[in-house]
């Protein structure tokens, strides 16, 4: 199963590393949404919860084009059909779909995180040092299993570009919650780490649950 | 099929609502604080409760329809959200309702229960796109029976994220709930959430006899249509 | 629900939003019943057509 989700994976990158399609517009629309905030909100710097707030909001919002992707190199050249011919175990599928979506989240943030900092965020990133990658961390395992079961879901309906943000941006209000939260005190001008743990145990408690529920349900979509 | 037991339902479905209400108006004392408005509660309560409970049948009768490949399952999880939506907007509304008289606006975000269940709601609103635009119908039950799963697990989530954030920002020391009722509202509030149950069970037999009804019937012009190609 | 730390209103007042509130709840319920009576009737206009039909 993991040797299955394994090859997936590397056809997934390098179909990425290749076309350089998800990772390159998401990452572009993170940048044009902070000019959007900055703009919108008529402020050159922020903080605290506005500051979580608008990147946390932001990066969900990127995270909608990479799961409406994620299945995209499939379905345009019939591969969908193959990957489902192959006796691909589902787990298999969804580890790899859910990995992939991850690690395009990760390299998303590497350049987002750091953008944020340059253009709104007042305080500046060095406060918000060993706890922000964790959480980060934490919110990407819980958007990327909740994201490939939307991709999933989605995948087989003709009006697949609403469905997903449709679906996905409530199922992911709980995780914005806790993100937020976490991140707010960080960002603070007179910071100092409050409830981090409730925060985090919240947030693991999100992503026990949907890679479970996600486990559980994937065998039975995208099948013949 | 579904329609078994549906006559002496609705008749008692007719009982306890009319008792509900006569409870509410002529037997439930005034609430001290509140006054009159708290009645609101004894409509919008059971019918948010009952309007949850409604959703995660949904998910349970989609997790008996995966098991058992049984079709029927999933029209039962389908009336079931499709009711529960209902009743939801009913709750979003009354709830705005007693929120402006309370507190004097429309909206307030410091309830946690009901801004959970504006997400919730938002979220279910969902299954009806989803479901319809899917063509083939063994895939369109298998897909929604999946979605009825993840969001009967969604819901217990997004109301403990909920309340720890609103008590997180909006601390409060008083929270009440039906647990502490004084015995006249106690029994005005039980006999409510019997009535709308069982207003929810009545009409739950009820779309799902007119929706077999309407599934036997397609059948039959199906098979006429089949013999008269054969004959033809 | 933090009803109990409300303030009280006046009972003329209050009168109007508690019957809002139920007249919703009754409106809900014969919108309902009048969107499943639309079925019926188409229901019942097709099992007439293939009674016809048959004939």
């Amino acid at each position: 199963m993991i040797r299955a989700a394994t090859v997936i994976l590397r056809k997934d990158l390098l179909l990425e590393w290749r076309t350089k399609e998800a990772v390159p517009a998401m990452t572009l629309f993170t940048i044009t949404v902070y000019v959007l905030f900055h703009f919108g909100l008529d402020r050159d710097s922020l903080d605290g919860a506005l500051a979580a707030g608008v990147l946390w909001v932001t990066l969900l919002l990127a995270s909608v084009i990479g799961v409406t992707r994620l299945f995209a190199a499939e379905r345009e050249q019939g591969g969908i059909d193959a990957l489902l011919l192959a006796p691909v175990d589902r787990t298999a599928l969804f580890l790899a779909k859910a990995s992939a979506l991850f690690l395009f989240l990760v390299a998303v943030e590497i350049v987002a995180v750091p953008a944020f900092d340059l253009l709104l965020l007042g305080p500046g990133l060095g406060g918000t040092l060993p706890e922000l990658p964790l959480i980060l961390l934490l919110g990407n395992l819980g958007v990327s299993a909740v994201g490939a079961l939307v991709a999933a879901l989605a995948a087989e309906t003709r009006t697949r570009e609403l469905i997903v943000p449709l679906l996905l941006l409530p199922l992911l209000v709980p995780l914005l919650i806790s993100c937020a939260q976490a991140t707010e005190p960080l960002m603070r001008q007179d910071q100092g780490p409050e409830d981090l743990g409730r925060w985090l145990g919240l947030l693991t408690l999100y992503d026990v649950v949907f890679v479970l529920v996600s486990v559980a349900v994937f065998d039975f979509l995208l099948e013949d | 099929m579904y329609s078994k037991g549906l006559v002496p339902l609705a008749a008692a479905t007719v009982v306890a609502v009319t008792t509900a209400f006569a409870l509410v108006f002529f037997y439930a004392p005034l609430d001290g604080d509140q006054g009159f408005i708290q009645k609101v509660f004894y409509l919008h309560v059971p019918m948010a409760i009952v309007a949850l409970g409604g959703f995660v049948a949904g998910g349970v009768f989609a997790i008996r329809h995966l098991r058992s490949g049984d079709p029927s399952w999933d029209l039962r999880s389908y009336v079931a959200i499709h009711l529960s939506i209902i009743l939801g907007l009913g709750v979003l509304v009354t709830g705005a309702i007693w929120a402006k008289a309370s507190w004097g606006h429309w909206w307030v975000w410091d309830e946690p229960v009901l801004v959970s269940f504006l997400v919730v709601f938002l979220l279910y609103c969902v299954y009806f796109p989803l479901r319809f635009s899917i063509e083939d119908p063994e895939r369109q039950a298998r897909y929604s029976s999946v979605f009825a799963i993840t969001a009967g697990a969604f819901v217990p989530l997004n109301f403990t994220a909920v309340r720890l954030a609103e008590a997180y920002t909006h601390p409060r020391v008083l929270s009440q709930t039906g647990g502490s009722l004084p015995g006249e509202m106690r029994l005005t509030f039980l006999v409510g959430l019997v009535a709308m149950t069982l207003l929810f069970v009545t009409l739950w037999k009820f779309e799902l006899t007119a929706k077999h009804a309407a599934l036997q019937l397609s059948r039959l012009r199906r098979r006429r249509a089949d013999r008269e190609a054969v004959a033809a | 629900m933090n009803w109990l730390a409300a303030p009280a209103l006046p009972l003329d007042e209050a009168g109007k939003y508690v019957a809002a509130a139920y007249i919703v709840f009754l409106a809900l319920i014969l919108i309902y019943v009048a969107i499943m009576a639309a079925k019926l009737v188409r229901i019942d206009r097709e099992l007439t057509e293939l009674a016809e039909e048959d004939e």
